[in-house]
């Protein structure tokens, strides 16, 4: 994009959320009924500060940042290492990547309950249930990442001499990189959704826990201001991730 | 989702022979799995914890589909989910064309929706509750809520796909821009839609049943629940079992119409 054209988007997307909220803020304001289901923005405001102040935001976060770091820690690992394993041999990956994708096809969600039931009610369902969702999708980007990789290259780098550590660290390692990188990302933002998830159908602890507890009491003002915790968490992972992305590229 | 290619490896490209070799192996391997669970099961596994398999064939009989209360549990969920993908798919193609036809809603609007995209929906699952309370509709609106995104995002990246040469060729022939977009753009479009039409039924499905989980009044989720924990695995595996099998074969369903409507292409 040229520099005009990311401005014209730019200000379009300010105008967006700009319009959202003052959208938001006159609907609120004019009329009394709808508070419960979409309380008023200075409302959710205060409530957002009260909470970061009076550090409760703080307590939560420690649960679930911890919770969701594990989750993904576990799911790359097990991720990577399944991907690798499968991923260099073309039978293991015809026999077993069908397997593996029909798996992500199911939806993990069923089997929560038995997560709470062999893992307790504690973080650590929580974080089992996060590594499971992101397991696939990092397992099968590493397979596609270290399968597809052109055989060309490899022929030309074994024709050369290369020794195994150098084809590795060559020719499979920068070819599958990108693949597998994604593979991270989505990994990484499913954890993330599963985490919060699990904290907001059962656990005793956690922001996920904090916004199932608002709605249960009707306090929407403070359950919009644990959401908007979140919202803004991703934001900021987001850009993060994608200003990572782009350095990668560029190299 | 991902940018993997699995028809590549998919049976249908190999000889007759090798294929009947990597489906006797895949059988193989899953049969495997099951005898390793079947005997650790048996000898190890807590009661209450794990079942093995074969309880699990006997509970799916008499336990789970004998109860009129299950069965009618299953078809209230299947009822939630084809509700809810239908509405995904009407919204999700009519916001997609509107966000992905003009340059300018592409580039303003695009951000905005994957930004969307990328929230965890689940947070919102109490507000939804909130809103619409604790029967179907809260579920349907909530596997609405996960299944549009896909939809919209494939819709506006498979407008994107059509070559402007094709265009440009359709226009100079005279074409009108509804014929443009009936006969150029739209076939074009097919195969990316399709992917997120599939994807937006795993995740209207993913909705259905979080909101299920978490409200428990009815359907599958509340069924598995109440078997969890009433420590009563057998008929819990029967059910997710079930609910699985029928998982995958929507996806093949909506695999095979896809090949359907993309047949010309080849």
């Amino acid at each position: 994009m040229s520099g005009r054209e990311r401005l014209g988007a730019l200000s379009m997307q300010t105008a967006f959320l700009a319009v959202l909220f003052s959208v938001w803020y006159v609907v609120t304001e004019g009329s009394q009924i709808t508070s419960l289901f979409l309380p008023r923005l200075p409302r959710v405001w205060s409530e957002m500060v009260g909470l970061a102040a009076s550090g409760r935001l703080y307590a939560a976060a420690l649960v679930t940042i911890p919770t969701i770091a594990k989750a993904f820690a576990i799911a790359a690992i097990f991720g990577i290492a399944v991907g690798f394993l499968v991923g260099r041999s073309e039978r293991l990956v015809r026999l077993l990547e069908p397997v593996l994708s029909g798996m992500f096809a199911i939806p993990i969600t069923l089997f929560f309950p038995l997560f709470i039931l062999f893992f307790g009610i504690g973080p650590d369902s929580k974080v089992a249930y996060g590594a499971a969702y992101g397991f696939f999708p990092i397992a099968l980007n590493t397979i596609a990442g270290f399968s597809n990789v052109d055989a060309h290259f490899l022929r030309a780098a074994k024709a050369m001499g290369a020794s195994r550590y150098q084809l590795f660290r060559h020719v499979y390692l920068p070819a599958a990189m990108p693949v597998v990188l994604t593979g991270l990302r989505i990994g990484f933002f499913i954890s993330f959704a599963a985490v919060l998830g699990g904290e907001t159908i059962s656990s005793a602890a956690g922001i996920g826990r904090a916004i199932a507890l608002s709605g249960e009491l009707m306090e929407t003002a403070r359950m919009f201001a644990w959401i908007g915790f979140v919202v803004l968490a991703t934001m900021i992972l987001n850009i993060v991730v994608l200003a990572a992305e782009s350095r990668t590229r560029r190299d | 989702m991902a940018t993997i290619d699995t028809s590549r490896f998919a049976a249908a490209a190999m000889p007759n022979e090798q294929r009947l070799g990597v489906a006797s192996t895949r059988v193989l391997l899953v049969l495997g799995l099951l005898v390793l669970w079947e005997v650790y099961a048996r000898l190890f596994g807590r009661a209450g914890m794990v079942a093995p398999p074969t309880d699990v064939i006997g509970a799916l009989g008499p336990t789970v589909f004998g109860d009129p209360k299950v069965r009618s549990a299953v078809l209230l969920t299947f009822v939630e989910l084809g509700v809810a993908f239908l509405m995904s798919v009407a919204l999700g193609i009519a916001l997609g064309l509107l966000v992905g036809i003009g340059e300018i809603g592409r580039r303003g609007l695009f951000p905005i929706v994957l930004f969307l995209y990328a929230i965890p929906q689940v947070v919102l699952l109490p507000l939804v509750v909130l809103i619409f309370g604790l029967g179907p509709a809260g579920k349907i609106a909530f596997g609405v809520s996960h299944g549009v995104f896909p939809i919209i995002v494939n819709t506006i990246a498979g407008m994107r796909n059509v070559s402007p040469l094709l265009v440009r060729g359709a226009e100079s022939m005279g074409a009108s821009r509804l014929q443009v977009i009936r006969y150029v753009v739209f076939p074009h479009m097919v195969a990316t839609v399709f992917a997120g039409l599939r994807l937006a039924m795993t995740m209207t499905l993913l909705g259905v049943l979080l909101a299920e989980l978490f409200v428990s009044t009815g359907g599958i989720g509340y069924f598995t629940q109440v078997y969890a924990e009433t420590f009563n695995p057998a008929p819990l595996f029967a059910l997710i079992a079930t609910l699985a099998l029928m998982a995958v074969a929507i996806n093949e369903l909506v695999r095979r119409v896809e090949l359907r409507f993309t047949r010309w292409k080849q």
